[in-house]
Parts: structure tokens; sequence; C-alpha cells
């Protein structure tokens, strides 16, 4: 037990740091502005807009400091063996939250497409429900809702094996360059780790890009909108909180991608990396799910 | 105020302390007629099978906590430090942890069996000779009974003078509707229960039915009322507002009763189709406007019109209200869809929609002099 | 002390130490030595800057614990307008919507506000010390999982001054009452709750990591103190959770303002979907506030029994299997909702099914207590009447857990009993035994023991004048969440409002209690409590700013 002993002497306890009530300041702009902005309340309409502003800007600020401060602190040597596997765990375990917030998304989707359509349709436990709402059969994709004249259904939806097989393509291909970047990096071969990070960004670009022409071809040709009923509710949600993760990955990236331009990272040491590596890894997985359960099934 | 609150606190815990005091001594539950302590067996099969159940859980929790807690009472008692109590060092027996796992199972596998059978029953829609829509709405119920032409709505009777204590309550306060449900004896009856706007449960304890009112889907119960009788319920989800005021009143009658009550159902929309072809005067519509505006508008757009900001708005000094008659009719009759104003053309009669919209381009000083006429509405309504 | 035997004077603390805490040997001159070296460079910074910069554990659950006290004021305060209006049939002081919105609020704020942030209080400050740790696994993260909070509650309060109103949809916001046919106000709330779930899940992860990363050496797991498990358990609960939660109140917000129909029909969506998300949240957070509560219970009965807690590892076994049942039982707040007959069924014995651990929980408490040698210390009687009143509370859970019965229980304020007794003298009550317990540690000094039995008494009396005839009143038939009732019901009422304000009022007592044992010089010991075992009571009271920089050694 002694090399533990030895190890937790020098467990580096932060002093003070104002980053963490800066950062519930920029939360609290964040959320205040957001709802004046969207219930537009009399009054409070510009007000929402500079607070959602300042809160952006308080964010954008508290990030880019609290990880300089990380990055510094871990290049001066002051986290031990010990404390990397605490941001381990806690990276771990920050992926596992987010896995079960998609999770609720999916589980929307299941229960939609096994229970409230079919049943709304007639068909099942509760398919008397159909008596309001005649002539609505069940089917998915929802062409049509039970009642058009509040959600018109989607002319079309997207066809799985344009756009998104290619999507489903590209992220599979970033998570082989991303994992060849990492062996490169650990063979301490700086060049071949920069440039596979270089070509995962880039991966991770392109698909963003094509996921916004998929939004514009849904939105102006599909008449796949989010009022499409629930077919777009749950194919905006899902895909859009995917995007979202994807355009969060892809900074992330980039920022490690500097950091190890700027040389930093060895071998043995790369938490960061790896952190970012195994967020993307998720967001890839994640992809495969939608890829099944919204475009093909 | 103070005074009031002190008067009537002492008057209650002199009446309750004798009360809680027999409470204490027999913690048994009995049925006094007006401070009734349990559950109801009600006049249903199903309604006195949970009280069975109910009643048989709540013995088997009454043995294990008189055993669990005379454990524990013992210890506290004899176990303590200040008696001499010395300790014995023991924390591990793998035969009582066992006993203490087992034993519990069986005891919930013995309730788990009689549940499933009730439960089972209660899903049992078929052989249903009376089928009756029940729809919520906030905040009053909609009976349409499916094999006859018998549609109407039921709300809350009590009148607000008592609610805000300007009178003394009644009997039945906030027990009591305008028009009750009215059920033959010995029937099976199946409610397909919906709702118009938000959830709502509808719940009659006597006959152990409590559904929820999904907006969208048709929930489906059943009951076969075994004595004539007036059963009050109310609506057991929160809905809004109101959701204390839309209570629930069944009437069982005998067989003849209940035919006989049918045909005066019918007799009675003859008869109110009819008034619509009459010619009505502007104080005539004001007055029946008044009324209709009280029981059906008022929770919402307030008794003085003006609403309650941000949730209901204003009619007084409406746009609306102020405008195009055919606007404002065309809104009481379909309502808004995705909001709380709800089409109210089923609810009313072409009289009452007639007076109701004359009255709120009336009242209020914004006098606009127009009428309504119910004819014109009877003919919008087709 | 006043209460002789009870406590110990300062004459015994010699031999008490001595006997006590065997196990950690030689960590106490050390820790002793290294916290005056330590102290002066480590210390607390000064003035308000402190509070808002801090990274320490010690700060940051004293910041939790007081804002919880607060909001337990604010949330009782509400529920005390609430019992107010209920003091007689008839509207006398509030409107409907109003009261819904003191009722919704009351049932948020206690949650969220009170329970929640007093369990992560009572972690910050004891899992460091009971694991061996000098802190938190990542302390500047602490920090803002805390001062998140306030910021939450405060959008939350603002609400309510808002055109409108605030939610006055119930603490569990059914759609649609709470998306098309809610105030305007409704969009704050959600992000509120967006926020308060960032908290939690932080909070969470950090408690995870520290249990899992930072033992001192020879702390095996199956060493860990019950209130450590009982937290790590937890954690897990809120990761796997609060994110449900956020998915749900996102798909509101969508409905709201972008269009989309996860929860209307019309679209092809389902208002009882939000349900079903609520309660795969909702259930496990009941828990939530519950399992720290069995940890403080099984620290505390054990010494003051001075006896080694029964049946350890079934403990923890029990706990384990209560979080894994809470993830599959959650329908059973649905069971009128019109579920299909196999649904009702497996949700109904599958939520049977949890007497069966918790029973083992209470059976331990009971077998700790046999043939100990007890004393009868503030804690252990806020303890002692935890395991009763839950007890009841938890038979009345098994009773609305028989599908059939709970037709005719559901939302009565039978469910309102059930849940009270669960959560007042069961999360509540943990608290304050817990606060008790370990504000000689905290202050270094000792709190008041008569004021303190004085404060269980009257909160013992007030809770079930307050909360017991609810099973009545629910019984027979009165429904929850209305403002008004029928007159068959009035008596009843009076008596609970009568109840809420003894009890309410009870807890100035506490707050008087606690100024005092921070304020007054009464030094405790090191061992504080004779029975005591555990890391924790190796320290010097008050314990030191970082808890233990240099690793104690566990046999
Ligand atoms: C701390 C919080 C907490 C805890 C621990 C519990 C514990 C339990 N709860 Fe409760 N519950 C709530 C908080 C909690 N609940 C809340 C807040 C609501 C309402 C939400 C709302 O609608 O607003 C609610 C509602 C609620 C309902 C829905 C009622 C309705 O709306 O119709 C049900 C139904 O099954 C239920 C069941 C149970 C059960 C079976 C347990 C079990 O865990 C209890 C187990 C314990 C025991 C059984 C006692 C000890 C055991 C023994 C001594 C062993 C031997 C016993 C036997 C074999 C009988 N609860
Ligand atoms: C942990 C959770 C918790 C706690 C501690 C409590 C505590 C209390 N609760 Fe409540 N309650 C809920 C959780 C909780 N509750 C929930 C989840 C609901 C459901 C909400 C819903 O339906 O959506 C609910 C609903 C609820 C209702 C039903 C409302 C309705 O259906 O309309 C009632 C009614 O009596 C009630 C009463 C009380 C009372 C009297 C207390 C008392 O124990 C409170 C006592 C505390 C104080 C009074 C504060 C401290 C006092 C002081 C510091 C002193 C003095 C200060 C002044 C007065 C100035 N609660
Ligand atoms: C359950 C609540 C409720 C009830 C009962 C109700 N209304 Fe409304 N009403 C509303 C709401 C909410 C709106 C606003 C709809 C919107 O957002 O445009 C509204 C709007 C209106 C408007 C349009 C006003 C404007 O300026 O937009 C009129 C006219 C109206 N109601 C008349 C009536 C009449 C007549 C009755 C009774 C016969 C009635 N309402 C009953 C909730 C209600
Ligand atoms: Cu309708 Cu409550
Ligand atoms: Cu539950």
């Amino acid at each position: 037990m002694d090399s533990q002993t030895q190890e937790y002497q020098e467990y580096y306890v932060p002093t003070q740091s104002y980053f963490p009530i800066v950062a519930s300041v920029s939360l609290f702009c964040l959320a205040f502005g957001a709802a004046s902005v969207l219930t537009a309340v009399e009054n409070t309409g510009d007000m929402g807009m500079i607070m959602l502003f300042t809160g952006f800007i308080l964010l954008f600020f508290v990030i880019i400091s609290w990880f300089t401060k990380v990055a510094a602190e871990s290049r001066d040597g002051l986290y031990s063996a010990q404390m990397d596997v605490s941001f381990r765990w806690g990276m771990g375990w920050f992926i596992s939250s987010e896995v079960m917030f998609f999770a609720a998304f999916f589980g929307a989707l299941f229960y939609i497409r096994v229970f409230s359509v079919p049943w709304l349709g007639g068909e099942g436990d509760k398919g008397v429900s159909n008596m309001l709402w005649e002539g609505f059969v069940s089917q998915w994709p929802l062409m049509t809702t039970p009642d058009p004249s509040l959600f018109k259904g989607p002319a079309q939806v997207v066809d799985p094996w344009h756009i998104p097989l290619l999507n489903t393509i590209l992220l599979i291909s970033s998570s082989l360059t991303l994992t060849l970047s990492h062996k490169a990096l650990k063979l301490n071969n700086r060049t071949w780790t920069s440039i596979w990070l270089a070509v995962t960004v880039v991966l991770g670009a392109v698909f963003l890009y094509y996921q916004v022409l998929e939004y514009h071809e849904a939105y102006t040709e599909l008449g796949l909108t989010l009022s499409a009923g629930v077919y777009g509710s749950t194919f905006f949600i899902l895909t859009g909180f995917h995007g979202l993760h994807v355009t969060i990955g892809t900074i992330m990236l980039l920022c490690i991608l500097v950091r190890v331009l700027e040389g930093e990272f060895t071998g043995k040491k790369h938490f960061a990396f790896e952190a970012v590596a195994w967020y993307w890894h998720f967001v890839d997985v994640v992809w495969v799910g939608l890829f099944i359960f919204v475009y093909i099934l | 105020m103070t005074m009031k609150l002190l008067y009537s606190a002492k008057n209650i815990l002199s009446f309750t302390q004798l009360k809680l005091f027999m409470l204490l001594l027999f913690a048994i539950p009995s049925a006094h007629a007006d401070w009734q302590l349990n559950m109801r067996e009600g006049v249903t099969e199903i309604s006195r099978t949970i009280y069975s159940l109910h009643m048989t859980i709540f013995w088997v929790c009454v043995v294990i906590a008189a055993v669990v807690f005379g454990i524990m009472l013992y210890s506290v008692i004899y176990h303590r430090k200040s008696r001499g109590a010395k300790v014995h060092h023991f924390h591990e027996n793998i035969y009582v942890e066992i006993a203490w796992t087992v034993i519990p199972m069986v005891i919930l596998i013995g309730m788990a069996v009689p549940a499933t059978g009730t439960l089972k029953k209660m899903y049992d829609q078929s052989d249903s000779e009376i089928h009756i829509q029940v729809t919520g709405y906030q905040w009053k119920w909609r009976y349409q009974y499916l094999e006859q032409e018998v549609d109407f709505f039921s709300s809350l009777a009590t009148p607000l003078a008592q609610i805000n204590n300007l009178e003394p309550k009644t009997e039945n306060y906030l027990l009591e509707v305008d028009n009750p449900l009215v059920l033959p004896i010995g029937k099976k009856v199946r409610f397909l229960i919906t709702s118009n706007d938000v959830i709502h449960s509808w719940w009659v304890p006597d006959f152990a039915v409590k559904k929820d009112a999904i907006p969208g889907f048709i929930n489906e119960s059943w009951a076969i009322p075994e004595e004539i009788g007036i059963y009050r319920g109310q609506c057991a989800e929160l809905c809004g507002k109101d959701h204390g005021f839309m209570p629930i009143v069944v009437e069982v009658k005998s067989q003849v009763d209940y035919e006989a009550w049918l045909a005066g159902q019918k007799l009675a929309q003859i008869e109110t189709a009819k008034s619509a072809e009459k010619r009505w005067t502007l104080d005539e519509l004001m007055v029946t406007g008044k009324e209709v505006y009280t029981k059906s508008c008022a929770a919402c757009h307030q008794a003085s019109g003006e609403g309650i900001p941000g949730v209901f708005p204003a009619l007084k000094g409406s746009s609306i209200v102020q405008g195009d008659p055919s606007e404002h009719i065309s809104i009481v009759l379909s309502g808004k869809s995705g909001t709380a104003m709800q089409a109210f053309s089923d609810q009313l009669s072409a009289v009452e929609l007639a007076a109701v919209i004359t009255y709120e381009r009336n009242a209020w000083g914004d006098a606009l002099g127009d009428i309504i006429s119910p004819s014109q509405i009877a003919k919008m309504k087709q | 002390m006043t209460t002789g035997t009870e406590q110990i004077t300062a004459a015994e603390i010699e031999t008490a130490e001595a006997g006590q805490n065997e196990s950690f040997e030689g960590v106490q001159a050390d820790t002793d030595k290294h916290t005056d070296a330590t102290e002066h460079h480590h210390g607390p910074a000064k003035g308000i800057s402190r509070w808002f910069f801090t990274t320490n554990h010690k700060d940051i659950g004293s910041m939790y614990l007081w804002f919880s006290l607060v909001m337990f004021m604010v949330g009782g305060c509400m529920a005390l307008m609430v019992r107010t209006e209920l003091f007689q049939p008839g509207l006398q002081f509030i409107q409907p919507d109003f009261f819904n919105q003191m009722t919704t609020m009351h049932g948020l704020i206690m949650v969220f506000g009170a329970v929640m942030p007093a369990f992560v209080g009572l972690a910050n400050w004891m899992i460091p010390m009971m694991v061996g740790a000098p802190d938190m696994a990542l302390p500047r993260l602490n920090n803002w999982s805390f001062w998140i909070l306030p910021f939450a509650f405060s959008i939350m309060l603002m609400t309510l001054f808002m055109e409108g109103g605030g939610p006055n949809f119930g603490w569990t916001f059914y759609a649609p009452l709470s998306t098309t046919f809610a105030p305007p106000s409704v969009t704050y709330f959600i992000f509120a709750v967006h926020m308060m779930g960032i908290s939690s899940i932080m909070g969470a992860i950090n408690v995870i990591v520290t249990i899992l990363n930072m033992r001192a050496p020879g702390m095996d797991m199956m060493k860990l103190p019950l209130f450590v498990w009982t937290w790590l358990i937890t954690a897990f609960l809120l990761i796997l959770v609060m994110p449900i939660l956020a998915g749900v109140v996102t798909m509101m917000l969508m409905d709201i303002h972008f269009g989309t129909s996860f929860f209307n029909a019309a679209g092809g969506g389902d208002p009882v979907l939000f349900q079903h998300i609520f309660w795969f949240f909702g259930h496990p957070e009941v828990y939530i506030m519950i399992l720290p509560a069995f940890g403080i219970v099984s620290e505390i009965i054990p010494t003051f029994a001075r006896k080694k807690l029964f049946g350890y590892s079934s403990m923890v076994y029990a706990t384990s299997s209560i979080a894994f049942l809470s993830f599959i039982v959650w329908a059973h707040h649905m069971f009128t909702v019109g579920m299909p007959l196999a649904g009702e069924l497996f949700f109904m014995f599958a939520t049977m099914l949890i007497a069966v651990p918790t029973g083992v929980k209470v059976f331990n408490w009971v077998a700790t207590m046999f043939r100990g040698s007890m004393t009868f210390e503030t804690p252990m009687l806020f303890a002692l009447a935890f395991v009763v009143l839950f007890s009841i509370g938890g038979f009345s859970g098994l009773m609305l857990a028989i599908a059939p019965a709970d037709f005719q229980y559901h939302d009565t304020y039978f469910v309102v009993a059930h849940f009270h007794y669960v959560l007042v003298p069961g999360s509540i009550f943990s608290i304050m035994a817990a606060a008790y317990y370990w504000l000689p540690k905290w202050t270094g000094n000792y709190y008041d023991e008569k004021m303190g039995k004085i404060h269980f008494w009257l909160s013992f009396i007030g809770i079930n004048i307050t909360f017991f005839p609810m099973h009545f009143v629910g019984l027979a038939g009165m429904p929850r969440r209305v403002p008004d009732y029928a007159l068959q019901f009035a008596d009843f009422n009076a008596v609970s409002t009568v109840g809420a304000f003894l009890f309410g009022f009870s807890q100035l007592l506490f707050i008087y209690n606690v100024v005092c044992c921070i304020r007054k010089k009464n030094q405790a010991s090191k061992q504080v409590w004779e029975g005591a075992y555990g890391l924790e009571w190796t320290l010097p009271s008050p314990a030191p700013y970082h808890s233990f920089t240099k690793p104690p050694k566990v046999d």
C-alpha cells in the first residue's frame, strides 16, 4: 500500500476558483434569456436577447479559461495517476448520462410506434380510441396524422439509402481515423496523430454539412417538418440532438488538434485526447441506433 | 379574519378532540355517518371485492407492524443502557436473514393472487348492455348514451355564494350537479372515457370505477350497479383551476324509471330545438345570456369579463367581441384548438349560444346593441 | 451535558477513544500533526469570496445544507398556505389557481430544493471523511454543482410573479396541462429543471468518483460505511434518471414552442407517453430521496445501540435490489391511466417485490437494536421514529401497489398520506437525525440536547397529527390537489392544519439550536458519541479544513 500512500499525498486540491460561479451565472443568463425570447413576454423581448447573448459570452469565456487552466495544471504535473483515474471515471459517467438522455427519446420513439399510433389506428388494447379519429389508419412512417388539419403529415420521408447511408459511412470511418490517430499518439508519432485527427475533424464537418442539406430538403421538398405529426417530431428530436452532439464533438476534436499541433500530450499522458475520443465514439454509436431505428425501420 | 379563525378553531378543536380521542381508542375503521374513516364498500361486486382486498392487506400490514414494532419496543424498553443492558455482539445470522426474506415473499404472493383475479375481472368488458361515452371538459362532464340520442353536459350545481362563504353550505356541498348521469339498476354499463382538453379522471367510489380521461384516447371501464340510489364522486386528476369543482353524480333508477327518464330527455331536446324559432328580444337574451355566461364562461373569463391575465383573455374590450359578429360566433361555436377555449356548439343550445354572445357584446359597458338571434345560430350549427 | 450519561464527558473521552475505532490505528496522531502543519496555508479564504470560489468539500457541503434549509422553509410556508386554505371548506384565503401554484411549488421545492440538496450536502461533508480522502474528487465541478442551484431556484420562484402565474400543474406536470394549457411561465420552469438536472448529474458524478477512486488504503468496498454505500447507489440512480427528466422537459418545450406532437394525439403522440417517461424518472427519484436516509439511519442506530450493524452485507444487497427494482415499477403511478392488463399486472408484482428488500433493511435495524445497550440522544430518537413511521408509509405504499385497490386510492389524500409518511418522517427526519449526529463534528460544539429532544417530540407529534388523518379523508374519498372539499372531510382537515402549524413552528427550535451550536463554545470531543465507529470520528472536532491530507490506514 505504500505506493498508494505516496500518490495520495500528492493529491492536488485546486485553490479557490471563480470558474464555477461564472459558469452558473452564464447558465442563468442562458436559461432566463432563452425562456424570455421563447415566450416573448412583453418588454422582455430585448432583455431576453441581451441575456442570452451575455450567457453565451460568459459560457464561452468560462469554457476557454477553465480548460486552459486544466491543461496548464496538467502540463505542470499537478495531476497524479490517481487523479487521472478520477477524470476517467468522471468522463465515463458523464457519457452514461448522455446515453440516458438519448434513451428518453428512443423510448418515446418505441412507445409511439408500438403503442400510441396503432391504438389510434384501431389496433391493440386501446383500439377503441379510433372512434375519435374516424378514417385514421396506423402506419409508419406516419404519413397522415389523426388530425391532418392540425398536423399535416409529411409528403415523403428521407430515403435512408442516400444521405443517411453516406453519413453512416462518414461517421464510422471517422471513428476509425480517430482510433488510428490515437494509436499514432501512443507511439509518439505526432505527424500521423495530427493527420488522422485532422481527417476526423473533416469527416465530422462533412457529416454536419450533409445533415444540414438533409434538413433543408426535408423542409423544402419533403414536407417533413417538426410539426408534421409525431414522425417529424421524433425524427427531428433524435437527429437534431445527435447533430448537436456531433457539432460539439467536432469542436472538441478541433481543440485537441490545436493542442496536438502545439506539441502537447505524450504517448503516455493524453487524457483530454482520450476523453474526446470516447465522446466521439459514443456519438457514433448513437448514430448507428438512429440509422437503424429512425431511418431504415 | 383572525376573529373568525379563532372562533372556528375553538369550535373545531373541542369537537375534534373528542373524535381524535375516540379514534386513538379504536383505530378500527368504522362507518359513522358523517365522518367516515374507511373506504366505501360500494354497490357493485367489484367494489366489494376491492373493499375486502383493501381490508385484507390492511390487516396483514397491521400484524406485521405489530410484530416488528413490538420487538423494537421491547428492545427499546429492556435493552437500554440506563437499565444496565449489556451489549451482545452478534451481527450476522444467515438463517434469520433467509427467513425474513422468504416469509414476506410468501405473504406477498398470497396477496398477489386475489389481486390478479380482481384485476382480470375489472378488465373484462364483455356482455355490456349499455354504452356511455364520458368526456371530460374543463370543468364539466359530458355523457353520451351511444345507443340513444341522449347527450348532455353535467356541471357543478353548488352556487358560488356557498363556495365563497356568503351562504351556509348545504348537505351535498360541491357534490351536486345540474344533470346527473342516470343508469338503470342491474345492467352492465360500459363507460368509454375520454377528454376534450386535459387529462381528467372519472371516479365514482361506490362503483370502484376510476379511469383517466385522456384526450385523443378512449379508456374503458364498466359497472353493474346493484342498488337504487344517488352516488357521488369527483374528478380525480388535476385538470387546472377548477379541478376541485367538477363532481360526478350518478342516479341509479329502476328500469321503468330509467326508461321514463330517457323519454323525458328526448322530449326536452325537441323543446329546446323549438325555442330557437321563437323571436327573442335583447332584454330576454341578456337575462338568459347572463345565466349562461355565469355557468359556462365565468370560470375562465371571470364574471367581470376581465379574464385572468396571461391565462384567459379578457372579453371586455376584446377586439373579437367588439368586432365582426361572425368571428365572435365562430370562436364560441368551434372554440380554438390547442387552447382552453373549447367548442360550445354541442354544449349549449342555439338559444343559449345566441344569448351568451349577445350578452358578451352588450355587457361590461361595451354595449354594441347587437342582437344575435337563435335562428341565426341554429343555421350556423348545421 | 444536561442528560448525564448519554453524551460523553471530557473525562470519558480518553477511555472511549481508546476503545473505539481500534481498526484505524495510528491515524489520529498522524492527522493531527498534519492538520496543524497544513491549516495555515490551506485554510479557508477570508470574506465572501470563500463561498463563491471555494473548492472545499466542507464549505460546499455547508452551503448545500443552508440552501436546503432555506428551501425547506420556503416550501414549508407554501405547504402552510395550502393547509390554511384547507382548514375549512369553502374558499377563504387563496384562489384556486394560486392554490394549484402553491401545491405545485411546494412539491417541487421540497423534492428538488430541500431533500435532494440536503443529501448532497451531507454527502459532501461526510463522504471524504468517511472514506479517508482529503476532499471530493473533482472540487471545482463540485462548486459548480452547488452554485447552479440558487440560480435555478430563483428562476423557479420568479415564475410566481409572472403574468399568468407560476407552474400550476402539479409537481408531476402531466401533459397537456403543462404544455398546451400551461401558463407562459412554463418555459422558465422547463429551463430551471434543466439546470437542476445538470447540478444533480455533476454532483452524482463527483460522489461516484470520490467513492470509487479516493478511498483510503484498505478501505475495501465491503468496509464502506453504509451511508457511503447508499449514496453510491443513489448517485447511480441520479446519473441514470436525471437525463430522462431533461429529455421529457425538452419534449415539452418542443411541443409548446416548436409545433411537435409528442404528447398530442392529433399528431400521433400520446399524453400518457409523458407519464411513462416522467415516472421512469420519478419513481427512482423517490428512492433517491430515501436511500441516503437508509444510510444515515444505518450509521446512527449502531452508534446508539453500541453494537455493530446487523447484516451489513445484506444491507448492501438490499439497497442494490431496491435500486434495481426502482427501474421497473414506474407505472404503479399510472394504474388508472388505462394500461393494458399485462402491464398492470407486471407493475403490480414488481412493486410489491420492493417490500422484500425494504423489509430486510427494517428487520436488520431492529436486530441491531435487539440486545444492544441503547441510549436515546436526539439523533437516535429521530432514527427510531424514522424506522416506525417510514414503515407505516411503506405499508401504505404496499397497499397502493395492489392495483385493483389503487383504483380507489389513486389521487386521493391516501396517496398524500403515504408519501408524506415516507418523505417527512422518512427523508426529513433522517436529515434532522444526521444534522444532530454530525453537528458536533462539523462545528466542534455540542448542540443543546434538551432542546433537541423537545424539537423531536414536537415534530413527532406534529407530523402524526398532520398526516395521519389524511389516510382517513383519503379513504373516505377526498381527492388531492383540491382547494375546497365536501363537508364530510372538514373535521380531519382542520386537525391536519393544526398539526402542520405545530410541526412547522417546531422547526424554529431546530434552527435556533443549530445557530447556537455554531456560536456557543461547548467543546465536543473527537469521538463525540461513545458508540460511534468510523473514520470521521478519528478526526478532531471540528474537522480540519482538509479532511485526510495523509491517508489513514484501515485494516
Ligand atoms: C421517499 C419516497 C418514497 C418511498 C420510499 C416510497 C415507497 C413506496 N411507494 Fe410510494 N410514493 C412516493 C414516495 C415514496 N414511496 C411519492 C412522492 C408518491 C406520489 C407521487 C405523486 O403522485 O405525487 C408515491 C406514490 C406511490 C404509489 C402511487 C399511488 C397512486 O398515485 O395511486 C404507489 C403505488 O404502488 C407507491 C408504492 C410504494 C411502495 C410499494 C413503496 C415501497 O418501497 C415501500 C416498502 C416498505 C415497506 C413495505 C415497509 C417495511 C417493510 C417491512 C416491515 C417488511 C414486511 C412487509 C410486508 C411483507 C408487507 N407509492
Ligand atoms: C420532501 C418532500 C415534502 C415535504 C417535506 C413536505 C412537507 C409538508 N407537506 Fe407536502 N407534498 C410533497 C412533498 C413534501 N411535503 C409533494 C411531492 C406533494 C405533491 C405536490 C403535488 O400534488 O403536485 C405534496 C403535497 C402536499 C399536500 C397536498 C396538496 C394538494 O394535494 O393540494 C399537502 C396538504 O396538506 C402537503 C402538506 C405538507 C405539510 C404540512 C408539510 C410540512 O411537513 C412542512 C413543514 C415545514 C415548514 C412549515 C417549514 C419550516 C418552518 C419554519 C422554518 C418555521 C416557521 C416559519 C414561518 C411559518 C414563518 N403537502
Ligand atoms: C376552460 C376555459 C374557458 C371557458 C370555459 C371559456 N373560454 Fe373563451 N377562451 C378561453 C381561452 C384560453 C381563450 C383564448 C384562446 C386563444 O388563445 O386565442 C378564449 C377566448 C375566447 C374568445 C376570444 C377572445 C379574444 O379576444 O381572443 C371569446 C369571444 C370567448 N373565449 C368566449 C367564450 C364564451 C362565450 C364562453 C362560454 C360560453 C367561453 N369563452 C368559455 C378559455 C375559456
Ligand atoms: Cu377534471 Cu380534475
Ligand atoms: Cu413510485
